[in-house]
C-alpha cells in the first residue's frame, strides 16, 4: 500500500513556470508561443528524462519531452544530472528511487546522414521493471516529431490514458486586417499558415480523420463554408446559400456536416454531405439555433438556441425532432461541445458579466466553472478529454489557454504578435 | 413624373425630416442637415451617388438586446425600400452587425436578426424578396473598436449595402 501511495507525489506549490520554446524552423509563420502553467493541486508523477547518449544534434528530443509531460501538468521532473545511459544501460533501479523518480526514460540515438534512430526505454523504478521501449527513426525535421510521439507512449504507459502531444490545434491569427488560418502543434510549436485572407475566418473544424478542416470565410464579403485537404491545401465551397453559411460541424463518420444557413431567415440547422449534396433541414425552430455538435456517437446533436428567451443550449436527435434544454444556469451558456467519453458537456457561460469555460454533467447535472474570464471564448476537448482548449483575453491581449479539465492546471499558449481566436484541438492522427 | 417617384421623394422627404429630428448617430457627418429641402427639390435618389440620401443613410441602429427595427428609422427603411420597388433590377445586401462581447457564431446568429428584421420590414413595404440578402457579419466586422457603451452602440447595426 505505501508503495502504491507514495507514487502519487502530492504537489502543493504553485507552478510558474515560463517556458520560451523557440521553432526556429524557417518558412513557417513567425509567431512564437510561450506556455505558462499555473496550477495547484495536481496528483504528479516523479520521473527522469536522461538526455539520448549518441548525437548532440539530438538533444532537442529529450527536451520537448521534458515540455510536454510538464506541461500536462501531471508529471513533475527528477533531475539527471550526472547520468550517462543509453538504451543498452543496465538500471540502477534502488538509486533512480532514491533520487525521488519512480519512473526513467532514457535511449540511445544513432545518426547516418540525415538519418536518425531514437532507441527509447522507459522503466518504473519501484516495480524495477522495463515498461516501455521502441525504435523511431526520421530527419532532423521530425525531431519534434519524434519527442511528441515518445512523449505520447510515456503518458499512456502511466497514466493509462491516451496522450495528445502528437495532436495538432487550429486557430485564427489576426494581424491588423491580416487573417491567416493556422495549423500547430499541441504545443503551439511549428505553426503554419493553410490559407491567408484579408476578411475574417471563422469556425475553423476538424474532420474527425484530422485530415480536413471545415471553416468560414468571409472572402466573397459574406460566410461561406469551406472544406479544405490539409496536405494538398485545396479547398472548396461546400455552403454558399444566400444569407450566412455558418458554423461547420462534422458528424463522427466524416460524411457529413452540421451547418447553420439563414436563407428561409434566421439562423437555423441544416445538415449536408461534406460533397455538397443532399441538405436537409434539422429542425424549425421559432427563434435562433447555432454552434451545432455532434455527440461522439453520432446519435444527438448540441446547439445553442434563444428559443426560450436566453441562450442556453440543448440537444436533438441526429434525424431532427423534440429538442431538449441541458443548461438551466445563468443567462448565457453557448458554445456547446460533448466530450470524447459522452458524459461531459464543454460550454461558455457568462457569470457576474464574465465569460468562463464550464462543464456540465450530462448525466450528474453537475456544472464546474473552469476559468475566471473575462473573456473566454471558443472551448474545445483534447481529443483525450483531459483538457480544454480556448481562447481568453490577458492583461488585454487575446492569447490561446488550456485548463485541465478539472480546472485545476491552466496554461498559455501566447502568441507574441496579433490577436489570436477560434481555437479548435484536432484529433488524434495515429 | 411618375407616380413611383412622387411615392419615392416622399419617403425620402419623410426620412430625412425623421433623420434631421433625431439624436440617434448617423452613419456619416451631416448626413442628416437640410435634408428635407433638398429631397423636395429634387434630391437624386442613387445609393452610388455619394450626395443622395441613399448613400447617406445606410444605417439602422438597434437598442441593446434587440432586434426589431427601432421606430425611428422606419423612413429609412422606407426610403430604401422604395427606391428598390422602383428599381427591381437593383439588388440590397443588408448587413447585421454585433457588439463583440460573446459567442463569435451566436453573435453571428444575433446580427442575422437585424438583417431580417430590416428584410421583413422591406418585403413588407413591397420590395420584391429576391432583390434582397440579409447577411450578418457578426462581431467581425466592428465599426467602433473602443468598450465603451458607445463603441457597442455604434455596432448594433444593419446597413444596406447596394450591389452593382
Amino acid at each position: 500500500m505505501y508503495g502504491i501511495t507514495r507514487r502519487f507525489w502530492r504537489h502543493s506549490a504553485r507552478l510558474a513556470i515560463g517556458l520560451l520554446l523557440m521553432a526556429g524552423l524557417p518558412g513557417l509563420a513567425a509567431a512564437q508561443l510561450r506556455v505558462d502553467i499555473s496550477g495547484v493541486g495536481a496528483t504528479q508523477y516523479p520521473i527522469a528524462i536522461a538526455d539520448f547518449s549518441g548525437s548532440a544534434n539530438a538533444a532537442l528530443v529529450p527536451e520537448v519531452i521534458r515540455a510536454d509531460l510538464t506541461r500536462s501538468g501531471q508529471f513533475r521532473l527528477i533531475g539527471t544530472s550526472g547520468a550517462s545511459l543509453d538504451a543498452g544501460s543496465t538500471i540502477d533501479y534502488a538509486a533512480w528511487q532514491a533520487r525521488g523518480a519512480d519512473y526513467l526514460a532514457y535511449g540511445s540515438v544513432s545518426q547516418s546522414g540525415d538519418h536518425y534512430t531514437f532507441d527509447y526505454r522507459l522503466v518504473d523504478n519501484v516495480r524495477k521493471a522495463e515498461i516501455d521501449q521502441a525504435s523511431i527513426d526520421g530527419t532532423e525535421s521530425d525531431m519534434r516529431r519524434i519527442a511528441h510521439q515518445i512523449a505520447d507512449r510515456i503518458y499512456e504507459k502511466i497514466t493509462g490514458i491516451r496522450g495528445v502531444f502528437s495532436t495538432r490545434i487550429a486557430y485564427v491569427l489576426q494581424t491588423g486586417n491580416n487573417y491567416e488560418l493556422q495549423i500547430a502543434d499541441a504545443d503551439g510549436q511549428n505553426p503554419q499558415v493553410m490559407l491567408r485572407s484579408k476578411h475574417a475566418i471563422i469556425s475553423p473544424a476538424w474532420s474527425p480523420d484530422g485530415k480536413q478542416l471545415a471553416y468560414v470565410s468571409f472572402e466573397s464579403g459574406k460566410s461561406v463554408i469551406y472544406v479544405q485537404t490539409l496536405a494538398t491545401g485545396q479547398r472548396q465551397p461546400i455552403s454558399n446559400f444566400k444569407g450566412n453559411n455558418s458554423a461547420p460541424a462534422w458528424s463522427p463518420s466524416g460524411q457529413k456536416l452540421a451547418i447553420v444557413l439563414s436563407k428561409d431567415g434566421i439562423s437555423q440547422i441544416y445538415t449536408i454531405n461534406t460533397d455538397g449534396t443532399d441538405l436537409r433541414r434539422l429542425m424549425r425552430s421559432p427563434l435562433i439555433d447555432t454552434e451545432p455538435g455532434y455527440a461522439p456517437d453520432g446519435q444527438y446533436l448540441v446547439f445553442t438556441s434563444d428559443r426560450g428567451g436566453s441562450p442556453q443550449i440543448y440537444k436533438v436527435a441526429a434525424d431532427g425532432g423534440e429538442a431538449q434544454r441541458l443548461t438551466f444556469s445563468g443567462s448565457y451558456n453557448v458554445s456547446p461541445k460533448v466530450s470524447p467519453d459522452g458524459q461531459q458537456l464543454l460550454y461558455v457561460t457568462r457569470r457576474d458579466g464574465a465569460f468562463r469555460i464550464a462543464t456540465l454533467g450530462l448525466f450528474s447535472g453537475n456544472e464546474q466553472i473552469l476559468t475566471n474570464g473575462p473573456d473566454d471564448q471558443s472551448p474545445s476537448y483534447a481529443p483525450n478529454g483531459m483538457q480544454a482548449l480556448y481562447s481568453a483575453v490577458q492583461n488585454g491581449r487575446s492569447v490561446l489557454a488550456v485548463t485541465s479539465i478539472d480546472g485545476r492546471i491552466h496554461q498559455t499558449l501566447s502568441v507574441l504578435n496579433g490577436k489570436v481566436s477560434e481555437p479548435a484541438w484536432g484529433p488524434f492522427t495515429h | 413624373m411618375s407616380s413611383r417617384i412622387i411615392r419615392t421623394l416622399t419617403i425620402a422627404a419623410i426620412a430625412g425630416a425623421l433623420a434631421a429630428c433625431s439624436s440617434v448617430p448617423l452613419d456619416e457627418n451631416g448626413a442628416g442637415s437640410g435634408m428635407d429641402s433638398s429631397a423636395s427639390t429634387g434630391q437624386v435618389m442613387d445609393p452610388f451617388n455619394p450626395q443622395s440620401p441613399l448613400a447617406q443613410q445606410r444605417s439602422v441602429y438597434f437598442d441593446f438586446d434587440s432586434y426589431t427595427v427601432p421606430e425611428q428609422y422606419r423612413g429609412v427603411v422606407e426610403m430604401h425600400s422604395g427606391y428598390l420597388s422602383s428599381h427591381p433590377g437593383q439588388n440590397v445586401r443588408v448587413e447585421g452587425n454585433t457588439d463583440a462581447r460573446g459567442s463569435t457564431e451566436y453573435n453571428l446568429a444575433l446580427g442575422q436578426r437585424r438583417s431580417d428584421a430590416v428584410a421583413r420590414m422591406m418585403t413588407l413595404l413591397g420590395v420584391n424578396a429576391n432583390q434582397i440578402e440579409a447577411i450578418s457579419f457578426g462581431k467581425e466586422r466592428p465599426k467602433a473598436l473602443g468598450n465603451t457603451e458607445a463603441d457597442y452602440a455604434e455596432n448594433r447595426r444593419a446597413d444596406f449595402n447596394y450591389l452593382r
